[in-house]
């Protein structure tokens, strides 16, 4: 799909369940200029997407849809590899579907997302900061300052702690893949706008990865 | 690994920092957008706002104000008061708000929370529980600000509010309630041991100490009102937070028993 207007730094895309007013806050703090739009037309023209969390699977789901967002989604996150960062629920959007509902996720990285074991000691949520074990090197956690900690907020992650995307893991009962990279195509399981200092970092970081 | 949270509350009314003892009368404490700054800025875990004039008022959330604490808040905001709606709720997560608390409405309408889990995932869904003591010493449920009695044992109503879709329990003891003499912890354990969910305590803090008590006898977070927040007469307001050392020292083990780091 070919856009109108000019380019937009970075769009928050709003599917009408999220915390979109987060997200722009910490962008702006962050040093970044954001657009919150459900519009395809605008977000055919971002040069940087972000995917906010804070909804349920199937309740984003049925927003994507209804907005009509798949196609411009996919033609601009993949066809063209513009920077992308799936945040919490953005990110578990990324792959194929969750145990939360029915609805299909994006397909864009294989894998699913399962709901927490359940174990006596642990309480679900996983509400509360936890820190990360860096599994390989990637541009969104760069500078960050050893043992940093970040918000979780969820009951439901990635089915795989390991394989070719997984670039972070944190623990809480056993490991969980908290932090994905395929490419352009970025995923944290935690809240970045909401993880203070580290946070800002990361997001930060993710405003400077160079977009085509 | 996840450690206890720590949690500042700020009651408001009217737009205005208010502290109450027992749920009443309120002494005016200052801008609560001020205090909520400065909380986010010292890295507190998660910061608790409730509107206590909303539910008796009869009127829903106060976006405005909402969106306001909001844009200053660089830590997880959970914002309470009037909510009625999932749209309400809806609203309020827009504005950057990650968890809305859900109190005085789940009386009359306790589908309320499970809609409200429906769209937004029940880790967003704060279900409130005030209790106070009736003549014999018994916990019972109360709503509306300290206002409305529901004949319901915390427990039991605990058990509910999960079994509704509620990721969480705020739990504020109307007895205590500014009172900083210590957290029931018999309440603590019983409510905790009850559910599933993280359960947030609140009313009776006093000194850091109190809030290592809570989470040893099963809450996963520690709020206060009153200890974080001082007014000193002729002096304004000073807002406290715990530092990094002082919460280690408290929750990791190793660390070194609390002494009485309550007050600056």
């Amino acid at each position: 799909m070919t856009g109108t207007g000019t380019a937009s730094d970075t769009v928050i895309v709003d599917w009408g369940v999220g915390n979109i007013g987060s997200v722009a806050n910490a962008v702006r703090l962050a040093g970044g200029t954001a657009e919150i739009s459900a519009s395809p037309e605008r977000i055919a023209v971002a040069r940087r997407l972000i995917l906010p969390g804070v909804a349920s699977f199937d309740a984003a789901v049925a927003g994507i849809d209804r907005r009509g967002l798949r196609e411009v989604l996919g033609d601009r996150v993949i066809g063209e590899g513009v920077p992308t960062l799936g945040i919490c629920l953005g990110m578990q959007l990324l792959f194929d579907g969750s145990d939360e509902g029915g609805g299909a996720g994006f397909g864009w990285l294989s894998g699913r997302v399962r709901r927490f074991s359940p174990s006596p000691a642990l309480r679900l949520p996983h509400m509360g900061w936890n820190t990360l074990e860096e599994v390989r090197a990637c541009p969104l956690l760069e500078g960050l300052p050893p043992r940093s900690r970040f918000y979780f907020v969820h009951s439901f992650h990635l089915d795989a702690a390991d394989g070719p995307t997984v670039v972070a893991c944190c623990d809480y009962g056993y490991r969980f893949a908290a932090v994905v990279q395929s490419g352009n195509l970025f995923g944290v399981q935690f809240h970045p706008e909401k993880s203070h200092q580290a946070g800002l970092r990361l997001i930060a970081n993710f405003l400077s990865v160079a977009s085509p | 690994m996840i450690l206890p949270r720590v949690i500042p509350v700020l009651l408001v009314a009217d737009r205005r920092q208010v502290k109450s003892r027992r749920f009443k009368p309120y002494r005016y404490v200052g801008d609560p957008i001020n205090s909520l700054a400065i909380f986010s800025a010292l890295g507190a875990d998660e910061i608790v706002v409730l509107d206590i004039e909303a539910s008796p008022l009869g009127r829903g959330p106060d976006l405005v104000q909402a969106g306001d604490l909001a844009s200053e808040c660089t830590v997880p905001l959970a914002y309470g008061g009037g909510i009625r709606t999932a749209d309400d709720a809806g609203a309020l997560i827009r504005l950057g708000v990650e968890k809305v608390v859900i109190n005085t409405a789940t009386a009359g309408d306790p589908d309320l929370i499970t809609r409200t889990a429906d769209l937004f995932g029940s880790q967003a869904v704060v279900a409130g529980l005030d209790v106070r003591r009736d003549r014999a010493g018994r916990p019972v449920v109360w709503v509306r600000s300290g206002q409305q009695r529901l004949d319901e044992h915390p427990v039991v109503r605990a058990r509910r509010l999960e079994a509704l879709g509620a990721g969480e329990i705020l739990l504020t003891d109307i007895d205590r309630d500014g009172g900083m003499a210590g957290y029931d912890l018999d309440l603590v354990a019983a409510v905790a041991a009850a559910v599933t969910v993280p359960v947030i305590v609140c009313g009776g803090a006093g000194r850091h100490d109190d809030l290592r008590a809570a989470v040893v006898a099963g809450a996963s977070a520690a709020a206060a009102g009153s200890l974080f927040v001082f007014r000193d007469d002729g002096q304004g307001v000073t807002i406290h937070y715990p530092d990094r050392p002082a919460l280690d020292a408290l929750f990791v083990a190793g660390g070194t028993p609390g002494e009485d780091g309550g007050r600056p």
